[in-house]
C-alpha cells in the first residue's frame, strides 16, 4: 500500500505520450504531456473532441485497449510507478484509490444489476468486508449525494432511474471506498443545465468533504472555472497551456487559447456589436499533422520558418505560478491586443408576422402500462401556446429535455397535427394539417436545420445528390441542369468548397456536415427555419461559425428563424426574443434583453444562473434547483414548476399549487407566467453581474 | 402477465385453425383422395370404384363441411353408400350408428383415426410425442450448455486463439446438415470400419430403454447441428457486452476478470441468446425428421414423414395442431422468460 504519510503530489504525469497502433500505422494521440496534482487540487484538462483528453484519463488508469500503449514518459500515484505496474497491483488502487466518473451514466451503470449491488461490490472487493457493512457504507454514500429515498434506491435498477439520479450513482460508486483521486471524464454532457449545476455543486462539495483531488475533463470552459484550481488546454494531443485557473482565464497566454476564449459567447457578446470569431480551418487528423506547432495552420500569429520549423516545448511564463504555454512567440505576441476585423453589422429590423400560434396544444395519449394496455394517459406535451415570429427575425426557445419544444417543432413542421389550437402561415391555418397534405410550397417554406449532423444525412448519397433530391421534392429547377446550378450555389451560400458535391456524408467534419443540413433546409428558400439545437454536437470553435452562417444567411434571406437550443450563452449572443418553456407551458416570453434582465421567472432565473460561464469577471447568483423536472405524464398540480420553485414561498397561499398562473404582460410585450407579486419581480436582482473591469479582450 | 398469456393463447388457436385448414385443403385435393382410396381400397381401382369409394366415407363433401365435422362444429356424416352399406363418421371404436353421437370432431376431443397406423391419432400423438420429448430433452442437455459454454468463452476475449479455435468448431457443426453429420457419426463410430465401433447405429432399442449407447449418436447429430448456432450468438453477445461501457466501469472498479465475466457480463450476454435457443425448440422438430428416420427412432418426427407419405388426412392434421402448439408454447416461455432475464422490461 502507498505510504499513508505520503504528502507529495498525487497524480504526476511527466512528459506522457499514447499512441495507437493499427494496421497501417501509429497514431500517436498524446504527446509529451505533463501534469501535476496535488492533494485536495483540482485540474481541468480542456480541450475540443479528438485532442486526447480522454486517452490521458484512460492513460492513468492503464485501460488502453488492445491497441493503445503508453510509448514514452511516466505517471506517477502517489510516487508510485503506474506505466509497470503489476496487474493485481493495478486492480487494487483502481476503484480504491482511482475512480472515475463518466460521461454517459446510463451506459456505465449495469442495466441487470440492482443499484445497490454495483455499489457494495467496490468496498467488498478492496476492503474484502462482509456484506452488511458494505450495504450500510452504500446507503451512507447515497443519502452522500442526496438522493431521495436511499433504501428503494438500492434496490432499483438503473434504468427506473432519472439521468441525474444516475450520474449521482456513478458519483456514489467512485466515492465508496474514498478515493485520493477521482477522475470526472465529461461528467454532466448528457444532462440538463438545470441538473448539471446541481451534480457539479455535489461534485465541488463532496471534493472538499473526503479531500479528494480531481481530474476533470471538459470541452466547457465555464464549467471548470467552477470546479477546477488549475486547467491543462489540449489541442490535438498535445498540452498547449497549462497554469492556474485565473492565470490562463485572464492572461492566456496560447494562441489556441485565446482563440477558444474569442469563439464561445460570453456575455457581452452580440451577433451585431461583438460578434464571434470562429478559428478558421479543422482540426487536423492524428496523422495529418503539420509539422512544428499543430495549431499553426489555423493560427493568427503563425511566421512560416519560425513556428513550423522544429517542435515546440513548453515555455515557462516568468512571474506565474507553474504556468506553460507551449507558444515560440510567447513573449513577441501583444497578448492584451483587442480583437481586430470582426465586422460590426446593422441588426435587423423585423418584418411583418408570418407566423402565429394561438393557443396551440398538443397532447399525446398514451397507455399506462406498455405491456397491458391499461387506463389512458394523456402527456400535455403542449399547453397554450400563443406567440408570433417575424420576418428575419430569430426567435429562440429554450427548455431543458421535456419541455416540448420539440413537440412544438413537430406539430410547426406537420409531423404531427395540432390537438387544439391554431398555427397561421400567413394567414392559412397549418395546425392541424399533416406533412403529407400540406403543399409543396408549404413545405419548403418550413424547414428544419437538425441536432445531429451525423445522423441526419444519407451516408451512401453524395452532398450534392442530397441536396438536389431536396430540390426535386420541392419541384425547383426545370431541369437536371438547372437544379444542379442551384446546388452549386446553396454550396457556396453555406461557405462550402463546390468540390464537396461530388464527397460522401464520411468525408465531412461535423461543421461541415451541418453546414450541408442548412443548405438542404434552404434548398426551397425556406422562409422559417426551426434549427433544433444545431450546434450543440458541434465543436466549441465550430459553432460560432456554423451559428453566424446561419445568421448571414438568414441577414439575406430574411428568414424566420425559431432557434431551438438549451444553451443560453448562445441564444443570447444570436436571438432577437426568447420564449422559455417549462413542462409544455411558456413561462417567459420577451425579447433577449428583457429575459435576460429582471423581472425574471423563477425558472428562468435558476436556468440563468446555473449555465457556467467562462469569465472570471463574472459574479452568479447561485440557485440550485432541487430534484429533477417532472414527469409530463404527471405533471404537479397548479403551476408546472412549483415542485422546484425556490420562490414558491413568496407566494401567499398555496395558490401555486392550485393554479396555473395567468401569463402577465410586463413591460412592453414582456411576459411571464407567475404568480409572484410585482414588488417581488421588481426586487430581483440580476442573476449574471460582470464585475467593473478594463475590457481586455 | 395474465393478459399476455391470454393473448398468446388466442393468437396459438387462431394460428392453429389456419394451419390445420391450409393442411386440410392440401390432404383433400383430389389426386391425394384418389392415391388415399387406392391404397386403402384396391390399387387397381377404376375410376368409378375411387368415386364411389369416396363418395361413400364422406370424402366428396365439400371442404368446409368435412372440415367442419373434423372440428366438430358440424355433425358427422352419415351416408347409405353405393354398396348398401351404411356408414357414419362417428361409429368408429365399436360404436353402431344409432349409440354413436352426432357430433364427434376435435372439440370432442375425437381426432381421428388413423388410416395408415390404424390406431386413434390421440394415442398415436401420446406416445410418439412422448418418445420425441425424451430425445429433445438430451438434445437440449448437451446444446444448450455446451453451446453458451463455448459462446462465452470465444466472446470473453475477442480475437484470442481461444475464440478463434472455438468460432472454427462452431461454423463447422453449423455448416454440416443432420443429413451429413448422422451418417459421418453412423459410419464412423457404429461401424469398425475405423476401428471405433462403440455406439449402436439405430435407436429403435432406445424408444425403451434408451442408454448411452444407442441414444448417443442421434442426440449428438441434432445437438451439434444447433450447438455452432447458439454459441455463435451467444459469441456475438458475449463480445458486445464485453466492449459495453458498464463492464469498463467494472474493470475501472478493481473487479477480477472472473468476476467481470460471472457478475457483470454473464446475465447480460444470455439476452440475445435466450431468445434463439427457445426458437430452436420448434425447429428441433424439423431436425427431428431427418433423425429420426435416418436412427430408425420412431417419434414425432418419423410419425409426421408417414402421415405426410400416405396422405392419412387426421394424422396429419393432428401433427400440424400438436406444431404449433409447440411453436407457440415455446415463444410464449421465451417472451416470459426475457422479462425474467431483462429487468428493463420488468412488468411492474
Amino acid at each position: 500500500m502507498p505510504d499513508p504519510a505520503y504528502d507529495g503530489p498525487i497524480l504526476e504525469i511527466d512528459n506522457l505520450s499514447i499512441s495507437f497502433f493499427t494496421r497501417l500505422r501509429e497514431i500517436p494521440a498524446v504527446m509529451d504531456f505533463s501534469a501535476t496534482i496535488m492533494p485536495g487540487e483540482a485540474l481541468g484538462l480542456v480541450g475540443e473532441s479528438g485532442c486526447g483528453k480522454s486517452t490521458v484519463a484512460l492513460g492513468v488508469m492503464q485501460d488502453l485497449g488492445v491497441n493503445g500503449r503508453i510509448v514514452g514518459g511516466s505517471i506517477k500515484f502517489k510516487g508510485e510507478e503506474l506505466t509497470t505496474m503489476s496487474p493485481d497491483r493495478l486492480r487494487d488502487i483502481r476503484g480504491s484509490q482511482i475512480a472515475m466518473i463518466y460521461q454517459e451514466p446510463m451506459a456505465s451503470l449495469n442495466p441487470a444489476m440492482k443499484i445497490g449491488r454495483q455499489l457494495m461490490e467496490v468496498p467488498m472487493i478492496h476492503e474484502g468486508i462482509p456484506e452488511a457493512e458494505a450495504r450500510a457504507r452504500a446507503l451512507e454514500v447515497v443519502t452522500d449525494v442526496k438522493l431521495p429515498d436511499p433504501e428503494r434506491i438500492l434496490k432499483a435498477y438503473p434504468h427506473q432511474l432519472s439521468g441525474g439520479q444516475q450520474q449521482r450513482i456513478v458519483i456514489a460508486m467512485a466515492l465508496m471506498s474514498k478515493p485520493a483521486l477521482l477522475i470526472l471524464d465529461e461528467p454532466t454532457t448528457a444532462l440538463d443545465v438545470t441538473v448539471e449545476a446541481a451534480v457539479v455543486e455535489l461534485v465541488r462539495d463532496l471534493g472538499q468533504k473526503y479531500g479528494t483531488s480531481m481530474l476533470f475533463i471538459s470541452h466547457n470552459l465555464g464549467l471548470v472555472l467552477d470546479t477546477c484550481d488549475r486547467i491543462n488546454v489540449m489541442y490535438s494531443g498535445e498540452a498547449v497551456e497549462r497554469g492556474s485557473i485565473t492565470d490562463v482565464f485572464d492572461e492566456m497566454q496560447h494562441p489556441y487559447t485565446q482563440a477558444l476564449f474569442r469563439s464561445i459567447p460570453l456575455p457581452g457578446a452580440s451577433k451585431t456589436m461583438r460578434p464571434l470569431k470562429a478559428i478558421p480551418g479543422n482540426f487536423p487528423l492524428p496523422h495529418e499533422r503539420p509539422p512544428g506547432c499543430n495549431f499553426g495552420p489555423r493560427c493568427d500569429y503563425f511566421l512560416p520558418g519560425r513556428c513550423d520549423a522544429q517542435a515546440i516545448p513548453m515555455h515557462r511564463i516568468a512571474g506565474d505560478d507553474r504556468h506553460l504555454s507551449r507558444c515560440i512567440r510567447v513573449d513577441e505576441i501583444d497578448w492584451k491586443a483587442p480583437l481586430l476585423g470582426t465586422l460590426e453589422t446593422a441588426p435587423t429590423e423585423p418584418g411583418p408576422v408570418v407566423l402565429r400560434m394561438e393557443d396551440l396544444k398538443k397532447y399525446y395519449s398514451v397507455a399506462a402500462n406498455a405491456m397491458f394496455g391499461g387506463a389512458k394517459k394523456v402527456v400535455k406535451a403542449n399547453e397554450t401556446l400563443t406567440f408570433d415570429a417575424h420576418e428575419s427575425e430569430t426567435l429562440a426557445i429554450v427548455g431543458e429535455s421535456g419541455c416540448g419544444k420539440s413537440t412544438f417543432a413537430k406539430v410547426l413542421m406537420g409531423l404531427e397535427t395540432a390537438t387544439d389550437g391554431q398555427i397561421m402561415l400567413d394567414n392559412q391555418s397549418i395546425g392541424d394539417v399533416p406533412i403529407e397534405k400540406r403543399s409543396t410550397q408549404n413545405v419548403a417554406d418550413i424547414q428544419m436545420v437538425f441536432q445531429n449532423p451525423f445522423d441526419t444525412l444519407n451516408p451512401s448519397m453524395t452532398v450534392g445528390r442530397q441536396i438536389i433530391r431536396a430540390l426535386e421534392i420541392f419541384r425547383i429547377g426545370k431541369n437536371d441542369a438547372a437544379r444542379h446550378d442551384r446546388m452549386l450555389a446553396l454550396l457556396d451560400l453555406v461557405k462550402l468548397p463546390r468540390e464537396f458535391a461530388d464527397r460522401m456524408p464520411r468525408q465531412l467534419s461535423g461543421g461541415q456536415k451541418q453546414r450541408v443540413g442548412i443548405a438542404r433546409a434552404f434548398a426551397g428558400d425556406a422562409r422559417i427555419v426551426v434549427a433544433d439545437e444545431p450546434v450543440s454536437a458541434l465543436d466549441v470553435s465550430v459553432q460560432a461559425a456554423v451559428a453566424d452562417l446561419l445568421m448571414d444567411i438568414q441577414r439575406e434571406q430574411k428568414t424566420t428563424l425559431l432557434f431551438i437550443s438549451h444553451d443560453l450563452s448562445i441564444v443570447r449572443y444570436l436571438s432577437d426574443r426568447v420564449m422559455v418553456m417549462y413542462l409544455g407551458h411558456v413561462v417567459e416570453l420577451g425579447t433577449t434583453d428583457q429575459v435576460f434582465a429582471p423581472p425574471y421567472h423563477p425558472y428562468t432565473e435558476a436556468l440563468l444562473s446555473a449555465v457556467p460561464i467562462a469569465d472570471t469577471r463574472v459574479k452568479k447568483k447561485h440557485i440550485v434547483l432541487e430534484g429533477d423536472i417532472p414527469s409530463a405524464m404527471n405533471p404537479p398540480s397548479g403551476c408546472p414548476f412549483q415542485t422546484r420553485c425556490p420562490r414558491k414561498s413568496q407566494v401567499p397561499g398555496d395558490l401555486c399549487e392550485r393554479d396555473v398562473p395567468p401569463m402577465r404582460t410586463l413591460a412592453t410585450g414582456h411576459q411571464v407566467k407567475c404568480h409572484l407579486d410585482d414588488a417581488v419581480l421588481d426586487a430581483m436582482e440580476p442573476v449574471i453581474q460582470i464585475a467593473a473591469t478594463q475590457d481586455t479582450a | 402477465m395474465a393478459r399476455m398469456i391470454f393473448r398468446s393463447l388466442g393468437w396459438m388457436v387462431a394460428t392453429a385453425l389456419c394451419l390445420t385448414f391450409i393442411v386440410f385443403w392440401l390432404t383433400n385435393l383430389s389426386p391425394n383422395l384418389e392415391k388415399l382410396a387406392k391404397t386403402q381400397g384396391n390399387a387397381r381401382m377404376a375410376d368409378e370404384e375411387v368415386i364411389s369409394w369416396l363418395d361413400n366415407r364422406g370424402y366428396s363433401q365439400p371442404l368446409l363441411v368435412k372440415y367442419g365435422e373434423w372440428l366438430g362444429v358440424l355433425p358427422g356424416y352419415v351416408i347409405e353408400g353405393s354398396d348398401g352399406e351404411l356408414r357414419a363418421r362417428c361409429s368408429t371404436r365399436g360404436l353402431t350408428i344409432d349409440d354413436a353421437p352426432a357430433f364427434c370432431g376435435v372439440l370432442q376431443g375425437n381426432w381421428g383415426f388413423s388410416t395408415v397406423l390404424r390406431d386413434d391419432v390421440s394415442t398415436i400423438i401420446t406416445t410418439r410425442l412422448g418418445l420425441t420429448g425424451k430425445l429433445m430433452f438430451w438434445v437440449m442437455m448437451v446444446m444448450v450448455p455446451g453451446a453458451l459454454i463455448m459462446g462465452i468463452l470465444a466472446g470473453m476475449r475477442e480475437g484470442s486463439r481461444l475464440d478463434r479455435s472455438l468460432s472454427t468448431v462452431s461454423i463447422l457443426t453449423t455448416a454440416t446438415p443432420e443429413y451429413v453429420s448422422g451418417v459421418v457419426f453412423i459410419a464412423v463410430f457404429a461401424t469398425s470400419t475405423f476401428g471405433m465401433n462403440w455406439f449402436r447405429g439405430t435407436a429403435t432399442s432406445a424408444m425403451d430403454d434408451a442408454n448411452f449407447n444407442n441414444f448417443f449418436l442421434p442426440v449428438i447429430t441434432i445437438a451439434l447441428y444447433g450447438m455452432g448456432y447458439i454459441a455463435r450468438m451467444t459469441r456475438a453477445s458475449m463480445t458486445e457486452v464485453m466492449t459495453a461501457q458498464y463492464i469498463r466501469t467494472a474493470r475501472l472498479k478493481g473487479v477480477s476478470f472472473r468476476n467481470i465475466v460471472l457478475k457483470h457480463a454473464l446475465r447480460n450476454a444470455l439476452i440475445a441468446p435466450f431468445t434463439v435457443i427457445m426458437l430452436q425448440f420448434p425447429w428441433l422438430l424439423n431436425g427431428v425428421v431427418i433423425v429420426e428416420t435416418l436412427f430408425n427412432y420412431k417419434g414425432f418426427g418419423w410419425t409426421l414423414v408417414q402421415a405426410a407419405s400416405n396422405n392419412d388426412i387426421e394424422l396429419l392434421l393432428g401433427v400440424s395442431v400438436v406444431s404449433v402448439f409447440v411453436v407457440l408454447i415455446t415463444q410464449l416461455l421465451s417472451d416470459i422468460g426475457y422479462v425474467f432475464l431483462n429487468p428493463r422490461i420488468r412488468i411492474s
